[in-house]
């Protein structure tokens, strides 16, 4: 199978203060694959320097074979990397339809973006009924459905969610996994999802990272970390 | 009278709606102040005297090039002077840099242009009376400029996928990035249409003084700030309303209180308003759930 994101030996600081120290992981074609760690792990800082937003110090980010570390965000977004980030990042003072129609800020096909709008108003109808709302009024469970309607218009090939679990009642967290699952197969879209809710997030992904203090430190199936009696203790207050 | 001081009023109100854009909108996106901006104003100004005097240019050829000359001195100031400063302590750097090239612009000015005043006659003044109401062909082009101003402005921000785009700066420039937004194309585009406005502006309140000179931007600038701060920093109509607002109180104060403070009531204004609305009349009421 092969790798779509292939992350090695990666190294970034904020100023001096290092947040990943000798980070390595990839992600194949087609997986989902999640990224788990407590507050301050520095899962954010690794969604940021893929997508761009931050530089890394030393260390390689390869996407689909290419070097990609430090490549500017707006040229990822068209390499087909999207990020839903941490706190949804809803544009507020723009409309819902407004905040579907800038996902697919680059994207020039008009017939195939109108598709792309009607597939996920029927993915999230309650957007479709919202349309005309200004996004600064949504609840917090159809913010994270805007910020991953919006991600996917830009029809990306590696989505990465940060925390779409965040603040969201159990029910909600129950419907937004479900419609990452169906993402995962109907579109064949490869997910980087990081989160805290170990719970759910091994149950969406085949694979998973364990990070702690900016270092990888344990890796393996979805299925074994699950029933790995130190992950249980850890991560899913088992 | 009052009808007279209050068409007064919104022929200077526009004018300064135009500069305090530049000001709001440059705000709206990187939440700086860029203090050249009224000096970008001043020298393109001073080109149009020129282009109009030298080369004996029709107007409005003249003010489409003064504007688009103003366009892009205004994006050159951003990319001289902000875009390098990222990191250390940013707010004071930028603050220091701003006024470095707005007394650099002024300085060169002088150098260039002498520090007298000129005088400015691009149109043969007429004025029409009705029933002690009295209006200049002057003040009926500047009130058609303006307004042309602000509609194409307003299609830009909330018709266009590039007004969409700068929204979203406005909000978020790492967020716009996640968007495939080219943000430093956008954030240089903001300083442009904001510098262009300017532009216009510059030329109309130069002929409607007939007075151009080195530090003409300075009230100026501080007026349509004021517009800008009164109407909400970082709000598009607010700092277009905010910019009437001043232009009329200033014009009834001047005719009605005394013409002496014609220049201290914008000011009194804003602090007032400020007083009971701290972040202006139109200002973000921040709607950030997480
Ligand atoms: N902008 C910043 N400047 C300085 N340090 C930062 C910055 N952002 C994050 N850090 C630090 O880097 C480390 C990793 O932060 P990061 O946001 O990546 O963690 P996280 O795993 O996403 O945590 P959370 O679950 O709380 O979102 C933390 O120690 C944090 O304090
Ligand atoms: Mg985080």
């Amino acid at each position: 199978m092969s790798s779509v994101l292939e992350v090695k030996n990666l190294f970034v600081n904020y100023g001096v203060v290092p947040a990943l120290r000798d980070v390595s992981f990839h992600v194949d074609e087609g997986e989902t694959v999640a990224l788990i760690g407590p507050n301050g792990a520095g899962k954010t800082t690794t969604m940021h320097t893929i997508s761009g937003l931050l530089k890394p110090k030393s260390g390689e980010i390869e996407y689909c074979g290419k070097s990609i570390g430090g490549t500017e965000s707006y040229k990822l977004v068209s390499a087909g990397i999207s990020q839903v980030p941490e706190g949804r990042g809803i544009f507020p003072i723009l409309t819902v339809a407004e905040n579907i129609e800038i996902g697919a800020f680059l994207r020039k096909d008009k017939a195939e973006i109108k598709r792309d709008k009607d597939w996920v108003y029927e993915l999230f109808p309650r957007l479709k009924e919202r349309m005309k709302q200004i996004s600064g009024t949504l609840s917090g469970g159809e913010l994270q459905m805007l910020a991953m309607a919006r991600a996917l218009m830009a029809r990306p090939k590696l989505l990465l969610l940060d925390e779409p679990s965040m603040g969201l009642a159990p029910v909600i967290v129950e419907d937004v996994f479900h419609i990452i699952r169906q993402i995962n197969k109907e579109r064949h879209t490869t997910i980087l999802l990081v989160e805290q809710n170990a719970q759910m997030a091994l149950t969406a992904a085949n694979r998973a990272y364990i990070i702690e203090v900016g270092q990888i430190v344990r890796e393996g199936n979805a299925k074994d970390l699950m029933n790995d009696s130190e992950i249980q203790k850890s991560y899913l207050g088992l | 009278m009052f009808f007279q001081h209050l068409l007064n009023g919104i022929i200077v109100g526009g004018i300064y709606a135009m500069v305090a854009l530049g000001y709001s909108m440059v705000y709206g996106v990187l939440q700086i102040v860029n203090w050249a901006h009224a000096d970008v104003l001043m020298f393109a100004t001073f080109i149009g005297l020129l282009l109009t005097t030298y080369l004996k240019m029709p107007v409005f050829a003249m003010v489409l090039l003064v504007a688009l000359f103003a366009s892009v001195l205004g994006m050159s100031v951003e990319r001289v002077a902000y875009r390098p400063i990222k990191s250390g302590n940013r707010k004071m750097a930028v603050l220091v840099s701003a006024l470095g090239m707005s007394t650099f612009l002024q300085n060169l000015a002088q150098l260039i242009f002498g520090s007298g005043t000129r005088q400015f006659k691009a149109i043969e003044s007429k004025s029409f009376s009705f029933s002690g109401f009295t209006i200049t062909n002057l003040q009926i082009l500047i009130l058609v400029v303006t307004s042309v101003m602000l509609l194409i402005l307003y299609i830009l921000v909330y018709r266009t996928k590039i007004g969409i785009a700068m929204r979203a700066c406005s909000v978020s420039v790492d967020n716009a990035k996640l968007m495939g937004i080219n943000t430093n194309l956008i954030i240089s585009g903001t300083f442009g249409v904001g510098a262009f406005m300017a532009g216009v502006a510059g030329i109309l309140i130069g002929v409607y003084y007939s007075a151009v000179y080195p530090t003409m931007g300075y009230l100026l600038g501080m007026k349509a700030f004021a517009a800008a701060i009164l109407g909400g920093i970082g709000s598009i109509p607010g700092a277009v309303f905010g910019g009437f607002i001043i232009g009329t109180i200033e014009s009834l104060g001047a005719g009605y209180i005394s013409s002496a403070y014609r220049d201290a009531f914008a000011f009194f204004v804003m602090i007032l308003i400020l007083v009971v609305r701290p972040s202006g009349l139109m200002g973000a009421k921040h709607i950030d759930k997480v």
